[in-house]
């Protein structure tokens, strides 16, 4: 138990201040992106579309680990199905966007997307109601997965599931999901998915302003997540939920219902994975059932571990850093990123079992 | 609660030996039949134990006795394979850890079990009586009188000066004390106490001595398992043997370690 005490112990003192001073810079920095985009493309600090489409996702996967920190990290429950939240919100959003579509689809259909007119569907089936609305949409990107955690949680948590066996309850209900959403007469698009969006709350995608209105609701996103996990670690739940990570069973003794407690944050975890995921999709251009694959969430699990789980810090910094890894790799060998995926976890798991975070550390006191 | 204790009070109560069980309406904890059974062992067999307001009580025997278990079993943490369970007059084998704590009993584990990435202070903190529940957890805020609280526990456990290190850095002897601290934090009703005083000094020893002795002051009461006899004897309580999941004697230590039964499985060898 005191192995996994020390590596979720917080960097203290002078780490913890370099660690702040960092992330500020980091922020700022992101925050003039997209300015530094509308420089004329020959000077010397242009920012390509590019770097801002990548970036901007990045920020979106950035929120999604903090969710898997904030449920792993502090409370321990290591969930390897988050990505299925994250697909959820971004369902959500996507149902929005193929609405907007309207005749503008291949079929010219007033109302149906494209793949309901071809599977030769007469009417929009009732869950697809309300998503012509923007805040509908919104909040069903927050409160599908929210209720998906909900139940799968309840159930869970208070049969007292732990451990391995909650993250491979997890890991199956993002396998069933992926499953399910692969069938064309789930009503949302089977493997292709949704695709071709037109326009979000007026706005033609695929233009330089949409880019940077987009990824400045990321980085605002991001920063308000920040700092409600923030608010919450800080907080006397913070330190529930630390005691229960490290010690669930003596806590109930003290009088806290830990279901209640772990079932709290992995709901408001749920939902930030979700935010995440509605953030991405008008990014990226498309969503489809390969976002629930497993291995997702795993690698998503991959980027907290390294940057230093039960650090919130740790948590966007392996975001950002492995992701840049990819990226850079995907275009100079793509067929290597998977064995790097897996080394690198292997190589944190032995010799860094604070992740990155915990080399901030090391010429600290140590306590 | 103050009620029954008022209706008590005028009442000269008759003496407790040689007197049937006396009314369940007394009793805080009352254990009737209780067995436990784990894969056909009897970790608890056919025990009975009555606990009255007010009282303080050594609870002794050899190891295995079943004395961890009897706690477990109130603190429902074992649920009795038969018997009957009850504070006051509610059913503790129907509630789960939580709900019995949040009744009033509270428990020092017999091998300490603090929270290491906490600091003492957090972790006393976390015992303090207040509103359990996620939300209230994120809203609160530390209060003067709660500090207060916390400085004179800190203050009477010993530990004032290591309030801000975390527990996983403490001494044996000092996650003792941590642990005798978050169990006052929760200020409960009924204080279950496993084995306080292993790795104390002689002087700590004494101090725990009085502390038990000051907390079973006729509002609370005290259940303390000890194997250290001298203890047992400054405690100066009613002292209940246990072996092999049964009562064997109960009475004044003198009586006890006269008694020959006990004698002869305990304190003979
Ligand atoms: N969960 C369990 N499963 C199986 N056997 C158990 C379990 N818990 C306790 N026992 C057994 O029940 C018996 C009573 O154990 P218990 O811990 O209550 O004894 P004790 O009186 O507290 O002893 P000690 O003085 O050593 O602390 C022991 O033989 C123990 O091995
Ligand atoms: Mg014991």
């Amino acid at each position: 138990m005191s192995a996994t005490t020390l590596a979720a112990a917080p960097p203290a003192g002078r780490a913890r201040v370099t660690l702040r001073l960092v992330l500020a810079g980091a922020i700022l920095l992101l925050a003039l992106l997209p300015a530094l985009n509308r420089l004329p493309a020959d000077a010397a600090l242009h920012v390509s579309d590019f770097t801002i489409a990548v970036t901007g996702k990045w920020i979106t996967y950035a929120i999604l680990a903090l969710s898997i920190d904030l449920a792993w990290g502090y409370a321990g429950i290591l969930s390897l199905g988050h990505g299925a939240f994250f697909a959820l919100g971004g369902y959500a959003i996507g149902m929005h966007l193929m609405r907007l579509i309207g005749p503008r689809g291949v079929y010219g259909h007033p109302v149906l997307p494209d793949f309901m007119v071809f599977l030769g569907w007469p009417e929009l089936p009732w869950y697809w109601w309300g998503f012509q609305h923007f805040p509908f949409a919104l909040l069903m990107a927050l409160f599908v997965p929210g209720l998906l955690a909900l139940v799968v949680g309840w159930l869970a948590f208070r049969s007292r599931i732990t451990g391995v066996y909650l993250s491979i309850l997890t890991q199956a209900m993002t396998y069933a999901l992926m499953l399910a959403f692969f069938r064309n007469d789930m009503g949302f698009g089977g493997n292709n998915g949704f695709t071709d969006f037109k326009e979000l709350l007026g706005m033609p995608l695929n233009t330089g302003n949409a880019r940077a209105v987009l990824f400045y609701a990321s980085l605002a996103a991001l920063l308000g997540c920040l700092w409600l996990c923030a608010r919450i670690t800080a907080s006397k739940l913070g330190r529930v939920l630390v005691a229960i990570r490290d010690a669930e069973s003596r806590i109930r003794f003290l009088g806290y219902d830990v279901t209640q407690h772990k079932l709290f944050v992995f709901v408001l975890s749920a939902m930030m994975a979700g935010l995440a995921g509605a953030l991405y999709v008008p990014q990226v251009g498309i969503i489809n059932p390969g976002e629930f694959s497993p291995g997702n969430s795993i690698e998503a699990v991959v980027w907290v571990a390294v940057g230093g789980r039960g650090t919130l810090a740790g948590a966007l910094l392996g975001a950002f850093s492995v992701n840049a890894l990819k990226t850079w790799l995907t275009t100079v060998a793509p067929e290597f990123w998977l064995f790097v995926l897996g080394g690198i976890f292997v190589a944190v798991t032995l010799f860094l079992p604070r992740g990155l975070v915990g080399l901030l550390d090391r010429r600290g006191t140590g306590r | 609660m103050s009620e029954s204790s008022q209706a008590v009070l005028p009442m000269e109560r008759p003496p407790v030996l040689g007197r049937p069980r006396p009314p369940r309406s007394d009793a805080v904890l009352y254990l009737d039949g209780v067995s436990v059974v784990f894969d056909g062992f009897r970790a608890l067999n056919n025990l009975s134990l009555i606990v009255e307001q007010g009282e303080l009580r050594a609870v002794i025997g050899p190891n295995g006795a079943g004395k961890t278990t009897m706690m477990d079993v109130i603190t429902g943490k074992t649920r009795p394979t038969e018997g009957v369970v009850q504070f006051r007059d509610i059913d503790l084998t129907r509630l789960d850890e939580a709900a019995i704590a949040n009744l009033g009993i509270g428990r020092k584990f017999q091998k300490p079990t603090v929270f290491d990435a906490l600091t003492v202070f957090e972790n006393l903190e976390l015992a303090l009586k207040a509103p359990r529940n996620p939300w209230a957890c994120l809203r609160w805020m530390l209060s003067g009188e709660a500090r207060d609280r916390i400085a004179a526990t800190l203050a009477e456990i010993g530990l004032t000066a290591r309030a801000g290190d975390r527990a996983a850095i403490l001494s044996h002897g000092q996650r003792q004390w941590l642990e005798i601290g978050m169990l006052l934090m929760q200020d409960p009703e009924v204080l279950l106490v496993d084995e306080p005083v292993a790795g104390m000094t002689d002087q700590e020893t004494e101090h725990t001595a009085a502390l038990l002795r000051r907390i079973a002051d006729g509002r609370r009461s005290v259940v303390v398992v000890e194997h250290d006899l001298e203890f047992v004897r400054a405690l100066g309580c009613k002292v209940t043997v246990l072996c092999e999941g049964a009562m064997l004697s109960e009475g004044s230590i003198d009586h006890v370690q006269n008694d020959p039964r006990v004698v002869e499985v305990y304190l003979g060898r």
